[in-house]
């Protein structure tokens, strides 16, 4: 079916032009007028697209929009089209849909910036190029979307480049970004060079990826690992995930919105679409769950550290990012994709939750300065809560159905194994931990703030707690789409999802992963009780450390201070990166040019200047003028050659 | 009139001098409009030019071909495709938006530099129209004069070590030109008894392997050191740190280009078989010069070398893209070539417009410029973002063609080139940032003027090419597939004669590489 699916990202551009060029020339009111209508209607048009998906017979739902013709150059040919299908819908209703509570939040959020006008300018500029990302229908589209949803973190990252710590973030997300990018693009070429195309409906066609890919083969292998590089860059996984938690400069509805709810969570949507690939290499599925869990427990086990209120979120976010790794790894695509949907929901409550207690606290950041807020911020800290019970997934919300789903599937799948869903269930408790010490800290507690923070506590405007409203709603029921069957639920989700994950039903493996998944009913439901109850004890210790006996959190700190000292030092990986890779490479280039380029090519070629130069100047003498001295050596040179004539003549 | 659109694209400029020469040298204003102008309606004449020319044809569009020195064969012989089509373009709008930005630049012989100017657009325009070797050669020389004169005048403190620098190296590179060309010329001679220079019917000449070899040298050495191709480059930094913003524009946007255009326009289709042998050497430099450019690049403190060295890294793509010897890489290499004249052309704008206000193009005495000078940071960040290859702008269509390209005919060199791509998002960005962003540290640096209507005139056409070609790039792909196309299936057909001189010896390979020959063209 043909639609003009470009419908969707136009507004956003549409605004991000208006507000871009008549910058410093409106009003407020209209600045955030144009930006909120824009992913409004871009919200109402990915709606409405849903339902005409929804309305074709569930093997032909995709809808199509062919633009126009961007590169083309012989047998390689690109088009800006679109593309909507299940899964693109999904993340076109979750992008535009959070984009928009965002957008509204931020009115109040950032009502009092000097860049209010540059900041929705950028906000617009995010949601086009996220929704192209989503949208398009060929890798090479997707990476415009790809490296543009990049530009726009770089430019709210360092929004306030007068800080230096902001604009060294902005550069260091671009920069890290890049070198997942750099995967991306080689992971592409192999692509159109083995399957000729880079649009989704011919190179992952699994007839086509069958007939010129060998399963398991070197080539395979290869594209889906670069691919996956360029997914742990912009989805902030081993090794590449160290710019998100400094991307906390930005502003905090930013952090929401992009480093929490849509970017970040691009590398796993990506995966999730090239699971015809993914499927055909077994090995880096191993190495994609292997990541994937390995980042969620260390970055959790990193959480339970901080201090500061978003750096506890940024780390969380990563654990959770890791999750949905782990869930694509063990070819529950689905389940990524679920909880991607989920933690979008909740992740960006947790965000503007905070963001809402750093209004209060007049830029606070820092728990320890915290306490006590339950009664100051009645809507925030109700919100926070739920948010909070969501994503330690406590049965009945959103985040305890996707991540059972991942925990399970990590168990049962054939590409799964006891140890991938081990780790989860640990971090499932750490989980549990830090949130629940971040709400103890921020919320209950005495207020340990300064009393002139303290007199001006107060809830935040209704623009900004409505839109809290909204997510924990959402973070509530957003789960109730994919039941599992096991709770006499159908996983409509799963269903919907299918005609998308042709790699899982292609693959023999994957269909029986599948059908035993379905058949242990009893051991499914006993590690889903078994995992709540962990995330339990869990919470009474948090409870036991930061409510009932505060003192044993500081002598727990104490005995394990080597520990402490490495996990809040974030395991030092800033200062290894910028000791083995940073440092190297300046001084490396200063020495190229300092030695190669100024020493010793310019040396050579202003050396021979200067030889040139002084054999000159030694034979000037001989052009002196004098005419006796050059008939006396003309006479000499007349009766050396005659000798030698007579002599060897 | 349509067969002598290239003459007068060409010469147009000379007439802008002759009328020069009646204006007395104190009317600046005068001389200033007169030069624009000039330029302006030559750029019109240009887009006439692209309007007539044919996109779908192969071969050589508007040829003249009459004879000058008739007794050694030297023809005014004419004639673009569309590599050099879109080359002509990219000067005639460089050349038309020197004329507004040296507008306050120049205050002290502006006559002798505006004549400079337009001498400098007749003998880029030749080189670039000249289908005869000794027509190019003329124009090739002619061409270094008023450079020399804009660099070593009009420069900076260094002036005329850049510009005897700048010179010497050209024209070491040129005296071997000079030499392989005659050798040429003679050996033409001896294969058909006819004295010539003409490019095409050289096209044709079978040359010995081993001549080709030397020919190829010569001719590569003079074209390398014009690119410049690592280790070739030390002129490059000297030259543009020295010359007058304008100088830079046009020697990176257009005079850097003789040399790629050289190679794809004389070593290529004349010496495909040594072009072959040589396909190694020139990428292994190639890829050197991409991240030894972009390393060095970075801790320049300079912004205006700091762009320079990104010259020798971009260029380095084009070599790249080229010496994949494929459709896709080749495209690549000639749109970076017009990238890169616009790209770098805007940065060197950009720097000497803050080098107008501040007198200093030291990277440590700016920061946050973003404060006092919001549409200056915008269109800075914009240019530079083109610099780095960002998707839907320039830069990124001619770096994915070019590794798309490369990666076809060797993969390790498409990864080694790749690594630039991150390395000119680490040099690039973090000049932006010292420039742009952070705190306001200098007071001088507080109250400077934002741009004004002339400096926005001279930056949004590039900015309106960066996202054109970016977004839109097929119109400029299309007009020049069949001139890739055509070179292509020279170096195709040089191909299948070294196969065929290696299978003489093996008669029982003959069969199987045959057979793996066809296979490669079918699925083409």
């Amino acid at each position: 079916m043909e639609q003009p699916l470009y419908l969707i990202p136009l507004f956003p551009l549409i605004g991000f032009l208006l507000n871009g060029l008549l910058l410093g020339r409106l009003g407020k009111k209209t600045i955030s007028f144009i930006a909120c209508t824009s992913v409004g209607l871009s919200f109402l048009f990915g709606l409405k697209f849903f339902f005409d998906l929804l309305s074709l017979p569930d093997t032909a739902r995709i809808i199509e929009n062919v633009f126009f013709t961007w590169i083309p150059a012989g047998q390689f040919h690109v088009n800006v089209a679109f593309l909507l299908d299940p899964l693109s819908a999904v993340m076109v209703l979750v992008v535009s849909g959070v984009s928009f509570i965002i957008h509204i939040y931020s009115i109040g959020y950032m009502h009092d910036d000097a860049g209010y006008g540059r900041y929705f300018t950028y906000l617009n500029l995010f949601v086009f190029s996220m929704l192209m990302l989503v949208l398009a229908d060929n890798y090479l589209l997707m990476f415009v979307g790809w490296e543009g949803v990049g530009l726009c973190s770089y430019l709210l990252i360092g929004f306030w480049f007068e800080k230096k710590s902001a604009s060294d973030a902005g550069k260091k997300a671009f920069i890290v970004n890049r070198i997942g990018d750099f995967g991306f693009l080689l992971g592409m070429f192999i692509i159109f060079w083995q399957t000729g195309s880079l649009d989704f409906k011919t190179a992952l066609d699994p007839a086509v990826a069958h007939s010129v890919f060998a399963v398991g083969g070197g080539m395979i292998t290869a594209a889906t690992l670069l691919m996956f590089l360029g997914a742990t860059g912009k989805s902030a996984q081993i090794p590449l995930y160290v710019w998100l938690p400094d991307a906390m400069e930005g502003p905090t509805p930013v952090s929401a919105l992009i480093h929490a709810a849509t970017m970040v969570t691009a590398g796993v949507y990506m995966i999730a679409r090239s699971n015809v690939l993914y499927m055909m290499a077994p090995a880096t599925m191993a190495v994609v769950a292997i990541v994937g869990v390995a980042t969620a427990i260390f970055a959790g086990s990193i959480a339970l550290a901080q201090n500061d209120i978003k750096r506890v979120l940024a780390y969380s976010t990563v654990s959770q990012l890791g999750y949905m790794f782990t869930a694509c790894g063990v070819a529950a695509f689905s389940a990524g994709i679920f909880h991607l949907m989920t933690h979008a929901f909740f992740k960006a409550l947790l965000f503007l939750g905070s963001g809402s207690v750093i209004h209060a606290m007049a830029g606070q950041q820092d728990m320890r300065y915290m306490g006590g807020l339950k009664k100051r911020m009645p809507i925030t800290f109700w919100t926070f809560l739920i948010a909070t019970l969501a994503i330690t997934g406590i049965p009945g919300l959103s985040g305890f159905f996707s991540k059972d789903e991942i925990l399970w599937k990590s168990f049962s799948s054939d590409y799964g194994s006891i140890w991938i869903w081990l780790i989860g269930l640990i971090t499932a408790g750490m989980t549990a931990f830090y949130m629940f010490r971040l709400v103890f800290l921020t919320f209950y507690g005495e207020e340990r703030m300064d009393s002139h923070t303290r007199e001006h506590l107060h809830e935040s405007p209704k623009v900004m707690t409505v839109p809290l409203s909204i997510l924990a709603v959402l973070s509530v029921i957003g789960g109730y789409v994919g039941i599992p069957h096991i709770l006499g639920g159908d996983n409509r989700f799963e269903k919907f999802l299918e005609p998308v994950m042709k790699g899982v039903h292609h693959s023999v493996e994957g269909e029986h992963a599948l059908a035993s998944a379905a058949h242990n009913g009893s051991t499914e439901l006993i590690l889903m009780v078994g995992s709540v109850v962990l995330v339990a004890v869990f919470i009474y210790l948090a409870y036991h450390f930061y409510i009932k006996n505060i003192a044993a959190a500081g002598k727990l700190r104490q005995r394990f201070s080597g520990l402490h000292k490495i996990i809040y030092g974030k395991y030092f990986v800033d200062e290894l990166y910028n000791a083995v890779i940073v440092q190297p490479l300046v001084v490396g280039s200063k020495f190229l040019w300092k030695i190669f380029d100024v020493l010793i090519i310019d040396g050579f070629i202003n050396g021979m200047a200067v030889i040139i130069g002084d054999m000159s100047t030694g034979l000037r003498p001989a052009q002196s003028g004098i005419l006796r001295t050059y008939t006396t050596i003309f006479l000499v040179g007349v009766i050396v050659i005659l000798g030698i004539v007579l002599i060897f003549g | 009139m349509e067969n002598q659109i290239l003459t007068l694209v060409t010469f147009f400029p000379l007439m802008g001098i002759i009328l020069l020469l009646f204006v007395p040298k104190t009317r600046h204003d005068t001389i200033k409009a007169v030069s624009f102008i000039v330029a302006f309606i030559n750029l019109l004449w240009s887009i006439w030019m692209y309007a007539m020319f044919d996109p779908v044809a192969s071969g050589m569009q508007f040829e003249v071909n009459i004879p000058w020195v008739s007794g050694f064969g030297i023809h005014y012989h004419l004639g673009i495709d569309g590599i050099s089509l879109l080359l002509i373009m990219l000067t005639t709008i460089l050349s038309t938006i020197v004329m507004i930005s040296s507008w306050n630049a120049i205050k002290t012989g502006v006559k002798g530099y505006f004549i400079s100017m337009l001498l400098l657009e007749t003998g880029m325009i030749g080189v670039f129209v000249s289908l005869d070797l000794f027509l190019f050669y003329v124009f090739w020389e002619a061409m270094l004069i008023p450079m020399y004169f804009i660099i070593g005048v009009w420069g900076g403190p260094r002036k005329i070590y850049a510009a005897i620098k700048f010179v010497l190296f050209t024209m070491f590179g040129s005296l071997l030109m000079l030499v392989a060309l005659l050798y040429l010329f003679f050996m033409y001679h001896g294969y058909t008894g006819e004295y010539t220079f003409d490019m095409l019917k050289m096209y044709e000449m079978p040359i010995p392997l081993g001549a080709q070899t030397y020919i190829f040298l010569a001719f590569a050495l003079a074209f390398a050191i014009k690119v410049p191709i690592w280790p070739f480059h030390t002129w490059l930094p000297d030259a543009h740190v020295e010359a007058p913003t304008a100088g830079s524009v046009i020697l990176a946007g257009v005079l850097l280009k003789m040399g790629t255009y050289g190679f794809i326009r004389i070593c290529l289709p004349m010496f495909p078989e040594a072009t072959l042998q040589f396909v190694p050497l020139i990428s292994i430099l190639a890829i050197i010069g991409i991240i030894y450019g972009a390393l060095v690049a970075m801790v320049q403190r300079d912004v205006k070398s700091l762009v320079a060295f990104s010259s020798v890294s971009h260029l380095g793509f084009v070599m790249l893209g080229m010496f994949a010897l494929n459709l896709q890489g080749m495209e690549g290499s000639v749109i970076q070539m017009i990238n890169h004249g616009i790209s770098t052309g805007a940065l060197f704008l950009i720097v000497g417009m803050i080098y107008e206000r501040r007198h200093t193009r030291m990277i440590a005495d700016f920061g946050g410029l973003s404060k006092s000078m919001p549409v200056f940071s915008t269109f800075f960040m914009i240019v530079t973002l083109s610099s780095i290859g960002l998707p839907f702008t320039n830069g990124f269509v001619g770096e994915f063609l070019i590794l798309l390209g490369t990666f076809a005919s060797n993969k390790v060199y498409a990864v080694l080139g790749a690594t630039g791509v991150i390395l000119a998002a680490c040099y690039m960005l973090w000049m932006l940032q010292r420039v742009i962003f952070g705190k306001i540290t200098k007071p001088e640096n507080e109250n400077l003027k934002d741009l004004d209507g002339r400096e926005k005139l001279v930056l949004i056409p590039l900015v309106i090419l960066i996202f054109w070609i970016g977004i839109y790039p097929k119109p400029f792909l299309r007009r020049m597939e069949p001139a890739v196309n055509d070179i292509l299936s020279r170096v195709e057909q040089a191909k299948v004669k070294l196969a065929e001189m290696e299978n003489k010896t093996d008669p029982v390979v003959y069969e199987d590489d045959r057979q793996l020959g066809t296979v490669e063209i079918e699925g083409e």
